[in-house]
């Protein structure tokens, strides 16, 4: 069967308006994907009917909320193929999740061993390591990209030795949309018994992730950029890695016993989640799972490999055009520079013609200052984007530098 | 020489001209394009407006009991909005720019119609403009 983008685009209501009177063309999918009506109404749903506090309460609608919140626990087990769903761990976001990780390490890590992450990353995959690192000692260390945007894995065997606690890296780069190398990095990881996370951010929305292919140790999903509503997140952790971190937020739902003097805590994966979870978010999260599998990951994907493709190759005639990331190997993510303007005006300019497209640094300095630039403009696809709207996109964006220079 | 409240009046004047919010933006760009640029050496770090999402540098003379202003960034949009703001204030008397009430941003539109990390950057461009003058005006 054929992909039928019109039929995708009747399920997301806020693709049908108009933006400083044009068609909205919305390619900032990267930043967020807009909500199909089946998580729109999963929301209502729970809302008008089902709303009550979880895992406490004896009365229906606390056990009908816990057993839909549960179902999507289950759900997301099924969908990454963890071994139980005790693993799945839900989050404020992925931020939430790598900081859990990196909290709970800091119990663990010895002061002469290091982390290794990449030249590649977002600040949410920096920051928490720097934070370890300052707190115990550890030294940080970056595997090198190349001018194409690709990992340097030249380094990797000295980079990654005996004294690294744990490898942590995207799977796809959220700033150039570079798909990285995730077996050979993990091999080389496990080799020498160094702990290994991957951040799935991107790739959530745009590739189908076998953790237990991958023998990775954490990995980390984001309900908002896969369809699903924003404040979520997904912590996979292996049971044996889980049950020997310290809980990072202590609070209610997490504990067993409580007297004055201590706590126990709760099992996994109710350790790491103190306090009343974001149920909404967590029920909208999975009627956005189910959506996304009845369209087909991997035809998804298909269809966002083929508007990169098409959207490269139809810019690229754009003179002054340069394209920042050209690995061999991306997704879905188009982040741009045109000779003689600066990405704010451009940013400016598409917006007024209904085009919504990212400008700046995407929270990832490092990057940008390995360039030498100040930011980039970025176009992100998602399912419901046409090639018509490239044209358009294209179309607005040739008006744009011809204003500008 | 026209005062203050004269130069806003001409260039409310001149954006009633468009209709259309990329003319509008157009007559921006063009006013960014015509200010003068910095030398490579004056881009300091002590000249750059806080708060602006794009780089912006402004740098003020007193002549006089006047006050001149010279401003250069590195987004054209940025630019050309700084060099509206040059077009009302430059050379006018350090007293009165301190004082003076900008309506022409509202009467154009542009203060609604930019985000708002956008309309912040432009205030901290006044703010920074009526600094200079103040500081002008009380050393008189």
């Amino acid at each position: 069967m054929s992909y039928n983008v019109q039929a995708i685009r009747e399920q997301f209501p806020i693709l049908h308006q108009q933006v400083h009177g044009r068609p909205l063309v919305y390619l900032d999918n990267a930043a967020t994907a807009q909500k199909p009506l089946a998580v729109i109404e999963a929301i209502t749903h729970y809302y008008t009917k089902d709303n009550a506090n979880v895992h406490r309460g004896v009365h229906t609608l606390s056990q009908r909320s816990t057993d839909a919140m549960e179902a999507v626990r289950a759900d997301v087990c099924a969908h990454i193929n963890a071994r139980e769903v005790a693993e799945i761990i839900f989050t404020r976001g992925i931020t939430d999740s790598i900081n859990t990780v990196a909290f709970g390490m800091g119990a663990i890590i010895q002061p002469h061993q290091n982390v290794v992450i990449t030249a590649l990353e977002h600040h949410s995959n920096i920051v928490p390591w720097q934070m370890l690192c300052q707190r115990t000692g550890a030294a940080l260390r970056y595997i090198p990209m190349n001018d194409k945007g690709e990992l340097d894995l030249s380094t990797l065997d000295t980079l990654v030795d005996e004294n690294t606690a744990i490898v942590a890296f995207n799977h796809i780069s959220n700033a150039l949309g570079t798909i990285n190398p995730v077996k050979t990095i993990l091999s080389r990881a496990k080799a020498v018994g160094a702990w290994t996370l991957v951040d799935g951010a991107q790739s959530g929305p745009h590739a189908k992730v076998d953790v237990q292919d991958w023998d990775v140790d954490f990995f980390t999903l984001s309900s908002h950029k896969m369809y699903g509503p924003t404040g979520l997140g997904v912590l996979y952790g292996k049971r044996e890695r889980l049950e020997v971190l310290p809980p990072y937020q202590g609070g209610g739902e997490m504990i067993a016993t409580v007297t004055m003097e201590e706590s126990t805590y709760a099992a996994i994966p109710h350790k790491f989640e103190a306090g009343t979870p974001h149920i909404e978010g967590i029920i909208g999260f999975g009627a956005a799972l189910n959506y996304m599998n009845s369209v087909g990951i991997d035809a998804i994907a298909a269809h966002e490999t083929a508007l990169l493709d098409y959207a490269t190759k139809t810019l690229s005639s754009i003179d002054g055009f340069r394209t920042i990331g050209t690995a061999a190997n991306k997704a879905s993510v188009l982040s741009f520079l045109v000779e003689g303007t600066h990405p704010y005006d451009l940013g400016v300019l598409l917006d007024q013609q209904g085009i919504a497209v990212r400008t700046g640094q995407h929270c990832t300095q490092p990057i940008m200052d390995q360039f030498c630039i100040a930011g980039t403009a970025r176009a992100s696809f998602a399912m419901y984007n046409t090639f018509e709207e490239i044209d358009l996109f294209k179309a607005a964006l040739e008006r744009a530098v011809t204003m500008l220079r | 020489m026209s005062t203050i409240a004269e130069k806003q009046a001409l260039l409310v004047e001149e954006f009633e001209f468009f209709d259309e919010w990329m003319d509008k933006y157009n007559h921006i760009i063009e006013m960014g394009k015509a200010l003068p640029a910095f030398e490579a050496g004056d881009k300091n770090e002590d000249l750059l407006v806080q708060g602006c999402q794009s780089k912006v540098w402004l740098k003020a003379e007193q002549q006089g009991t006047h006050v001149r202003f010279f401003a250069d960034a590195d987004a054209i949009i940025a630019k050309g909005i700084v060099a509206m703001l040059i077009d009302v204030f430059d050379n006018q008397p350090a007293i009165e720019i301190a004082a003076a009430d900008l309506d022409f941003l509202e009467k154009i539109g542009l203060k609604d119609h930019l985000s708002p990390t956008r309309a912040n950057g432009l205030m901290s461009m006044i703010k920074q403009m009526k600094f200079y003058a103040l500081a002008f005006s009380s050393a008189n």
